[in-house]
């Protein structure tokens, strides 16, 4: 397997504050990356740099971010935008908050898609039509003939991952995609992504706080602490054998469930 | 293996605490210049001198003399006494009103709350400054009708926020701790309450600061203000109007003193604002 | 079932002669304009099908709030003809006092009799019913000054007053909006520093300072325009407007500022960017779509300071108005004048305000649908 997305000593601030400290990963074509650690240790920060989503005051102050063979922090704005979507796909804690609430979920779909590639219209809505049934709408017409706020919290993000993957990008980055759902709605959710990896050969980087969904679908895991990397390795390696004693301190603090 | 690139970040500067003295001292010095005025003037303010009438500017009278011959500068600097003492007493009386009519219908509830915020309702529904001047025409010209006309159309503005601000505070737990330790209604009014819904009061009183000079010296302007021959900026300026191609300096003296004041309030009244909410950033 | 094209009272009530067409164009109506049409067309026959689906049955929640909104109107009207009634009687002076105040000498019975004549004498709700009534049949006496007829003396010049008023709102938005959202755009670079202290200065210019320097500078100076109007034309309109603009745009931008600045941060911006659609498109379709919605509301609600602030303006530029009329009349003491002008200023703000509460609800699909937020 190649390597699709490698950090390399990335430092990032926020106006003059350094949040991230010299975290490097790779990820390879089809793998799925977990990135775990507590609120606040900087998870999201680190894939939004990917983006360039840092925001006006956050820059990636040290460090490369290379992607097939190119420096994303030094792309230029445009450079940058035309990458995001059809090669790096982002999937929001909120999926639903990602879409401008006064417009139909079809036409802000429509609209990501003609900004990427000329397709005509009824091309397109056929070709969303088939991605919603393939993650398991049964009515997709009405989903995006929908304002955003009509969708349940758990739809809202599976549409998230279908916008996503609308794009066919070879990386997803996934910011906390199930936090804010039920237990039930959880599971829908990673099987969906497990299908995504299946079906279309997308590597994830999949940042939560959420060790059971570590074990659940992830290959290999950075554990991050106030901006550092604590471990990074193999899940199995990471998760039956912890090095650092911060990575114990996670796992324990993982309420047990019997069967 | 390659060094990894540097790149430098620009850090923007908090200036807040800095512009709120700055800002600060300018309005205590226009606020001082107002209660000292007397002691400020190089001329008798009223003391006419018409050999001297219409003199423009000059070392000896910095923004020239009137139609009568009076020194402008000592007019505008007297002219702050009725302009910016006016000013901030209107803005305390209708800060006052307001705030004790919020609290009050707030904590009283009922049928008292239901009556005082409907009759709110009814003065909200006119343009501010119509009622203004129909209440300052009524009540006949001069300051204090004009002051009275301004705080009737604004008091209802300030109970509003007094009020929903009132009606969060009843509800947080510590509140309600206190009333069941049998705290008295005024003890509660004023060492719970007023204390935590100052704050936003008094941001919304400084950011109408401006605002209300300006009005306040519009309907001096229309003559139901200050009346010749009080020194106020507005009526100072609607008495040289019809002079303002031949001797513009008349006009323009206390034109430029009421714009600098309402910049110099406004621009604190923002910055205090900023101080007061970070998250509104330079709105 | 009821029909679903079925007209309420509320739409009657709104635009009595407006509902029938409302009813004959809804039933032909459909979601999208036809093809072919130009923009503006498109955007207004969108405005006119969405405003009519608000008066439809069906969706009930919005025809419930329309009703209840109307409802609400009526005590708010009661109050504001209340209060001016009142206070022009609490002024201590009436008609005859007004009338035979300064020649002294007028014998008892003379203004007794001109008191039962006018109805003085009768308890005071009395009198404010009698002249409710009035009022709302067009009769509002007849000026002290002029004897003139107090009605058709302010509908004559309203049209003046309305035509100003209109052309201010027009030039503040053609100013204030697109320099708003490039301030917003241009958050804290070089062009928002300098307009943002342009709007500092026009916020603390007071209009009737504007309107002189404007006078000497385009009138006088320049010689471009007359010093004051000369009638209703159109060179004459362009100093008030300017200067009511000029105030107008100056809070007006700041707060077009603001607005597009908090949706400029809302989530979806992000969103849409991870998506990578230019923030020209992102700008331009999502997010000054959702800023509309305050921003038209904001210019209703500055619509009242406006009001006002013609009033000073049109007595300086000898713009023959109702505001100038309501100024001479203050000085006059002409009550009846001042009366209908503030009784019928207030109910133009109110109507002006219940429009703009219904045409932004009738815009945002968050309440039309009745699906609240959170």
């Amino acid at each position: 397997m190649s390597e699709i997305l490698r950090y390399e000593h990335v430092d990032i601030s926020y106006n003059g504050v350094k949040v991230i400290k010299d975290v490097s990963f790779t990820v390879s074509e089809g793998e799925i990356l977990g990135i775990v650690g507590e609120s606040g240790s900087g998870k999201s920060t680190l894939i939004k740099a990917a983006m360039g989503l840092l925001g006006d005051t956050g820059l990636v102050t040290r460090g490369d971010i290379w992607y097939k063979g190119k420096n994303l922090p030094d792309l230029s704005a445009g450079e940058l935008r035309k990458l995001n979507g059809p090669e790096l796909g982002m999937i929001f804690q909120y999926a639903g908050s990602s879409f401008c609430p006064i417009r139909t979920v079809g036409a802000q779909l429509y609209e990501s898609m003609t900004e990427h590639f000329d397709m005509p219209r009824e091309h397109f809505f056929a070709r969303a039509l088939d991605m919603l049934e393939k993650i398991g709408f049964e009515n997709g017409q009405r989903i995006l003939d929908s304002y955003p706020f009509e969708l349940s919290g758990g739809m809202q993000q599976r549409v998230g991952i279908a916008a996503a993957m609308l794009l066919n990008p070879s990386v997803l980055l996934a910011d906390e995609p199930t936090s804010a759902l039920d237990v039930s709605v959880q599971k829908q959710v990673v099987e969906e992504m497990l299908l995504v990896r299946r079906s279309f050969g997308t590597s994830i980087v999949l940042v939560t706080h959420n060790i059971g969904v570590i074990g659940a679908m992830v290959d290999k895991v950075l554990v991050m602490k106030n901006g550092e990397m604590v471990e990074y390795g193999e899940t199995q390696q990471v998760l039956n054998n912890p090095k650092e004693d911060y990575t114990r301190l996670l796992m324990s603090a993982v309420p047990k469930l019997k069967r | 293996m390659k060094e990894p690139t540097v790149r430098v970040q620009k850090i923007k500067k908090d200036t807040i605490k800095t512009r709120l003295i700055f800002f600060g001292a300018l309005a205590l010095a226009l606020l001082l210049c107002s209660v000292f005025c007397e002691h400020l003037t190089p001329y008798d303010p009223y003391v006419q001198d018409l050999k001297n009438a219409k003199a423009p500017p000059s070392l000896e009278h910095l923004f020239g003399t009137d139609r009568y011959g009076r020194d402008m500068l000592s007019r505008v600097i007297v002219g702050s006494r009725t302009s910016i003492f006016s000013t901030l007493l209107l803005v305390g009386i209708v800060t006052a009103l307001g705030t004790m009519v919020g609290v009050f219908c707030g904590w009283h509830g009922k049928w008292i709350d239901t009556v005082l915020m409907r009759i709110s309702d009814m003065f909200l529904a006119f343009p501010g400054l119509v009622f203004a001047m129909a209440v300052a025409g009524v009540l006949g010209g001069g300051l204090q009708n004009a002051i009275i006309a301004l705080v009737a159309i604004s008091w209802p503005k300030y109970a509003r926020i007094a009020r929903s601000q009132t009606l969060a505070q009843k509800e947080t737990p510590y509140l309600k701790a206190a009333r069941l330790s049998g705290s008295g209604t005024w003890k509660i009014i004023f060492k719970h309450i007023l204390p935590n819904i100052i704050g936003p009061i008094l941001v919304t009183s400084m950011l109408d600061i401006g605002t209300m000079m300006m009005e306040l010296a519009g309907l001096s302007f229309l003559g139901l203000g200050a009346k010749p021959p009080t020194a106020e900026w507005g009526s100072m300026m609607s008495d040289a109007r019809s002079l303002l191609s031949s001797v513009p300096w008349v006009t323009l003296a206390p034109g430029f003193a009421i714009f600098i004041s309402v910049m110099i309030f406004n621009l604190l009244g923002d910055t205090i604002r900023d101080y007061a909410d970070p998250k509104s950033g330079g709105r | 079932m009821r029909s679903p094209y079925r007209i309420t009272h509320a739409a009657f009530l709104t635009s009595p002669p407006g509902g029938y067409f409302i009813k004959i164009f809804l039933k032909k109506a459909k979601k999208y304009p036809p093809p072919g049409l130009p923009l503006w067309l498109g955007i207004a026959y969108n405005f006119t099908v969405r405003f009519g689906y608000l008066c439809k049955v069906g969706e009930n929640n919005v025809r419930k709030y329309v009703i209840q909104r109307l409802i609400q109107l009526i005590p708010v009207l009661i109050g504001i003809t209340f209060l001016s009634f009142a206070m022009m009687r609490m002024a201590g002076s009436d008609a005859i006092t007004e009338m035979y105040g300064d020649k002294g000498a007028v014998a008892q019975e003379v203004i007794d009799a001109k008191r039962a004549e006018l109805g003085l004498d009768k308890p005071f709700v009395q009198q404010y019913f009698s002249w409710l009534g009035g009022m709302l049949t067009g009769d509002m006496g007849k000026s002290y000054v002029s004897g003139r007829d107090v009605f058709k003396t302010f509908t004559s010049k309203l049209p003046a007053t309305l035509l100003l008023t209109a052309l201010s709102i027009l030039m503040t938005i053609v100013i204030s909006i697109p320099l708003g959202v490039l301030a917003a755009v241009r958050h804290d670079k070089l062009t928002d520093y300098l307009l943002r202290f342009l709007s500092f200065i026009g916020n603390s210019l007071p209009n009737f300072f504007v309107a002189m320097l404007l006078m000497e500078l385009l009138a006088i100076k320049l010689g471009w325009l007359p010093v004051i109007s000369n009638g209703t034309t159109v060179k004459s309109a362009i100093m008030p407007t300017l200067t009511l603009a000029i105030a107008m745009s100056a809070k007006y931008m700041r707060q077009v500022r603001a607005t597009v600045l908090e949706e400029l941060n809302k989530d979806y911006v992000t969103g849409a960017q991870a998506r990578g659609v230019r923030s020209r498109v992102i700008l331009w379709r999502s997010v000054l779509k959702s800023s509309m919605l305050t921003i038209i509301t904001l210019l209703a609600l500055s619509i009242g300071s406006l009001l006002g602030g013609t009033a000073i303006i049109e007595s300086i530029f000898m713009w023959d108005g109702v505001g100038k009329l309501a100024v001479d009349a203050i000085t006059m003491r002409d009550y009846p004048l001042i009366q209908s002008y503030v009784v019928w200023m207030a109910i133009i703000y109110v109507l002006v305000n219940l429009i703009t509460d219904l045409l932004y609800h009738a815009l945002d699909p968050r309440i039309r649908l009745g699906v609240s937020e959170g």
